[in-house]
């Protein structure tokens, strides 16, 4: 088994990183094991990844994957900010952003409200455990109104919905998944680094220190219990013929701009990942029926990315030279003339 | 009356208008012309925090010594606003001039041996132009034709001048060639000369060019390489960065694809616009921000992540009127303590202090050198006088490279090498090597945090791991003289007493300099480009009895910032720290020189 390689002739390991010293059981490192399978399974070599985080549990689980591709953990909520900035230098990476619900709803809603907007190129996780964990159990702002915190103290405020708020603000791929179902959410990461631009994906991911109570709607027992997901979910990356099997009219099929397919087998009704209206009213209903959705809840095709938004030439900005960068003595000479 | 001497190209003229009413096109005419007439000219533009309706004074100066601070008095004054007529009209001594507009202007009973021009700009403008827009904007040329017909501007520089500046607009052209006319026409038949002041051209003077500060400093950004500027528009930075933008499309743009070199982007907000440029500079590129007072205060953070985890960026800092919101059209230099050690814990980080358009355009260039050599923030320290004023200047010399990428390994190295430790000191400088995301080597990768942190990057709690690394930092902070520009020493070598400074205050100092040269007090004068401080700083000091440190804010902060440098020669130190928002005045700085030589 070691010496098996992917693809691209890299191991397993080459995706895997230290050990983790979250707590046994917490949710951030179950993702943490779909984000190096997903990227293994791809086959997308490591130094062709970046991992940016936050600060929070869930920022740090990034120390404990892919350590043979570049890391950059930020300040609280800013993670959003270096991938802008990473991208417009270098648009031929694939970047993955961890970020906690604190990280993201909280202290660094602005950025990420402006990463969705501007649409960055990125996979975007937020690892939802509705509070923060790494300051001890605080409530965050995807708290349930009314939870109860470790300490006993009940939240009066209203929570925001990160998933409903990145499909109003036009990003064009939103998808929330469990932190439990290994095989949707490994999927969903996968689509997510298939797709071109901003790929918003919400993790219920417990905290069993300090918030995995059976009222909490992000404890493993709640969300076994009340997870609606829209669709089963198929990846088939670009370099595999499809081969699931389903029959027409029962699946929709999403094409990725790496040429992967998403496969989304239907299990309600009529969902059309495609029409806004009704992702917002699906999750709308879902909240009042304390349900919880998950799969691709929304997503749209053709939304330029952020450094095409930018328009820049192909060679990444860090990669030119002197030559491509000073401008000739002749322009130069020019330029010094008008200002005379 | 017998007509008094003719002072020729050495007076001030102080243009008194309303805030968004297009009198700062026709200023920059009139300064341009003087330029072109090869006369040593400084202008400073004294605007309000405001778009439209609030006094502002455009101040030009003419000396043949090519001072450029800016003086308290004016000789001439041309009054257009009501609203500031009483006080304008105060500050005229005998022996001045007046140019008002009749039309609006009741300026009463008039001042003994001053010299009044009556001309009614408002109702000529009103009689020849169609619209309100084209009335109010053309007043202000109008003013500069009656200027150049008393004053004797070179007319055809000055049509010259006007051609160029609304370059392919004919019909601009057109009506400001007519409203120049007939501010020359009024002049002639109603207003004969009556004053000393007047302009001569200098033959043989050598061609300069005229630009904004900001501009100056991004295209030293431009040349300099730079190929990521993410910002947040704030007074007086935004300029920049927007001529960043622009001269990255002229000068950036692919001719064929028409994809563009650089990425200059708005963001939401300066934290976004440091993190942005941090992300870019960890990726490889080339990367800045630049804001003034309360978007640095914003960065404070990301700076403290830079410094720890060793990222090249720079900042540039166009310093306002602080604290808080302060006085956002007014210059100080009030950053300094604040940008030396921006961030929480032990911080310290390059600055840069460039006094003239000329160095703001060699100093915003090599920026991105000492910051790829050095792996740390640098902040360009400019302020709201160099970066939003007009300046005259030889024309720039052109800057061809090489740069410096600092330590970064390549793939090629890798292969050279058995281990990788990101934070390793190797060469005993401090500085650590690099590599980028992306380089396809496993030794490559590294995980950059804002966590204590090992040789190899590793996550550290450990009490000599943490120490041996702040020691290597400030170690690094040692190094970084060799790699920064300067300092310029001027004056009488053998003098006992110092003068040091850095920055706009050069304008001020330089001709206070030369006026207690005049009353035959023998000074030097070190003037520092870069933090931290050369050892000639130091040496300076010791061979002075007294050195007095200029600052242009209340706290004596350059004095402060090397006090704390060189801590076994503070005493020698004496500070002189003035700041009002105004440009530091020359005759005030002099006068302070004498007393603090006094002093003892
Ligand atoms: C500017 C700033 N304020 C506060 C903190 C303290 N802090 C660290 S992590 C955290 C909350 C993290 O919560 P979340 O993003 O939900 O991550 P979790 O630990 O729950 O995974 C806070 C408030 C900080 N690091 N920086
Ligand atoms: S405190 Fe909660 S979020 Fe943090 S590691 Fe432990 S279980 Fe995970
Ligand atoms: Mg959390």
């Amino acid at each position: 088994m070691a010496d098996m390689t992917n693809r691209s002739g890299f191991s397993k390991q080459d995706y895997q990183g230290p050990p983790s010293t979250l707590c046994k059981g917490c949710g951030h490192d179950s993702i943490t094991s779909c984000i190096i399978n997903a990227c293994y399974e791809m086959g997308l070599p490591p130094h062709k990844l970046a991992k940016l985080s936050g600060i929070g549990c869930s920022s740090k689980s990034i120390t404990y994957l892919l350590s043979h591709s570049h890391g950059f953990n930020a300040v609280h909520g800013r993670m959003p900010s270096l991938a802008t900035g990473a991208e417009a230098a270098n648009h031929t990476l694939k970047y993955i952003g961890v970020s906690g619900d604190g990280d993201s709803a909280n202290i660094g809603i602005g950025q990420f409200m402006h990463a969705v907007r501007r649409n960055t190129d990125m996979l975007y996780i937020i690892e939802n455990n509705g509070t923060y964990g790494l300051t001890k159990g605080q409530f965050s702002a995807t708290a349930d109104f009314h939870a109860q915190s470790h300490y006993g103290d009940v939240n009066e405020y209203q929570p925001l919905d990160l998933v409903q708020l990145a499909i109003e603000l036009g990003a064009p791929f939103v998808a929330r998944s469990f932190a439990g179902d290994k095989t949707q959410l490994t999927s969903l990461i996968k689509a997510g680094l298939a797709h071109k631009g901003c790929a918003i994906l919400d993790v219920i991911s417990p905290c069993v220190t300090f918030n995995n109570h059976e009222t909490s709607t992000k404890s493993y027992p709640y969300v076994k219990e009340h997870d609606i997901p829209l669709h089963e979910l198929g990846f088939v990356p670009s370099f595999e013929e499809i081969t699931v099997d389903y029959k027409p009219g029962e699946a929709t099929e999403i094409m990725l701009h790496d040429g992967s397919k998403l496969i989304l087998k239907k299990l309600h009704n009529e969902y059309d990942p495609a029409d806004r209206m009704n992702a917002l009213n699906v999750l709308e209903k879902g909240f009042k029926e304390q349900k919880i959705i998950t799969g691709l809840i929304y997503y749209k095709k053709d939304a330029k990315p952020h450094h095409e938004l930018l328009n820049l030439v192909d060679v990444p900005l860090r990669d030119l030279t002197e030559k491509d960068l000073i401008p000739t003595k002749e322009e130069f000479d020019a330029l010094m003339k008008e200002l005379l | 009356m017998s007509t008094p001497q003719k002072i020729v190209n050495n007076f001030t003229i102080k243009i008194a208008t309303i805030n968004g009413t297009g009198s700062q096109s026709a200023n920059n005419i009139l300064f341009k012309t003087l330029v072109r007439m090869g006369i040593p000219t400084s202008a400073k533009n004294l605007f309000p925090s405001n778009i439209q309706g609030l006094p502002t004074w455009f101040y030009i100066r003419t000396n043949p010594k090519g001072y450029q601070s800016m003086k308290r008095h004016s000789e001439v004054l041309i009054a257009v606003n009501p609203a500031s007529m009483g006080q304008d009209l105060a500050e005229v001594h005998p022996g001045d001039v007046v140019i008002y507009d009749e039309t609006t202007l009741n300026i009463g009973t008039p001042k003994e041996n001053v010299t009044y021009y009556p001309v009614p700009l408002t109702k000529i403008a009103k009689n020849t132009f169609d619209t309100p827009r084209l009335r109010s904007l053309l007043t202000n040329t109008l003013y500069v034709g009656v200027m150049a017909e008393i004053f004797g501007l070179d007319k055809n520089i000055l049509r010259s001048v006007i051609e160029d500046s609304f370059k392919k607009k004919q019909k601009a052209i057109d009506v400001n060639l007519k409203a120049i006319d007939l501010g020359i026409q009024y002049a002639k038949e109603h207003l004969p000369k009556k004053d000393p002041y007047s302009y001569e051209k200098i033959k043989n003077a050598k061609p300069q060019i005229v630009i904004e500060g900001n501009a100056a400093t991004a295209l030293g950004c431009i040349m300099g390489g730079c190929t990521v500027d993410a910002w947040y528009p704030i007074t007086p930075a935004s300029s920049l960065n927007e001529a960043m933008d622009s001269y990255g499309q002229r000068l950036r743009t692919d001719p064929e694809t028409k994809k563009k070199k650089i990425a200059v982007i708005q963001v939401e907000d300066e934290l976004c616009a440091i993190g942005a440029a941090i992300g870019a500079g960890w990726m490889g590129a080339r990367a800045m921000t630049a804001s003034s007072g309360p978007g640095i205060s914003l960065m404070s953070e990301f700076l403290g992540l830079a410094y720890y985890a060793e990222v090249p960026v720079v900042i540039v800092n166009v310093q306002r009127v602080g604290p808080s919101t302060g006085m956002p059209t007014r210059t100080q230099q009030a950053d300094i303590l604040k940008c030396a050690f921006a961030s929480h814990g032990d911080n310290r980080h390059i600055l840069l202090f460039p006094a003239t358009v000329k160095e703001a355009f060699e100093l915003g260039a090599k920026s991105f050198d000492i910051a790829d050599r050095l792996q740390t923030p640098v902040i360009v320290m400019t302020d709201l006088e160099l970066g939003m004023n007009y300046w005259a200047s030889e024309p720039f010399n052109y800057l061809k490279g090489p740069f410096d990428r600092g330590k970064v390994l390549t793939l090629k190295d890798l292969e050279n090498i058995k281990s990788f430790g990101r934070y390793a000191d190797i060469d005993k400088d401090g500085i650590p090597y690099r590599t980028l995301p992306g380089t396809p080597h496993p030794l490559a990768a590294y995980f950059t945090r804002g966590t204590g942190h090992t040789e190899i990057a590793g996550y550290s709690e450990d009490p000599t791991v943490y120490r041996t690394n702040m020691l290597r930092l400030e170690k690094k902070f040692h190094t970084a003289p060799q790699y920064l520009p300067k300092p310029i020493v001027l004056g009488d070598a053998k003098a006992k007493i110092g003068i040091i400074s850095a920055g706009t205050n050069d304008h001020a100092i330089q001709e206070a300099l030369d006026d207690l040269k005049i009353k035959k007090t023998s000074l030097k004068y070190l003037r520092v480009l870069a933090y931290p401080f050369h050892k000639e700083v130091k040496d300076f000091i010791k061979t002075c009895d007294k050195v007095i440190v200029i600052d242009h804010n209340r706290d004596s902060q350059l004095a402060t910032l090397i006090k704390l440098q060189f801590c076994d020669i503070a005493p020698k130190i004496f500070p002189i720290a003035y700041s009002d928002g105004l440009p530091l005045d020359p005759d005030f700085i002099s006068h302070k020189i004498e007393e603090a030589i006094a002093h003892g």
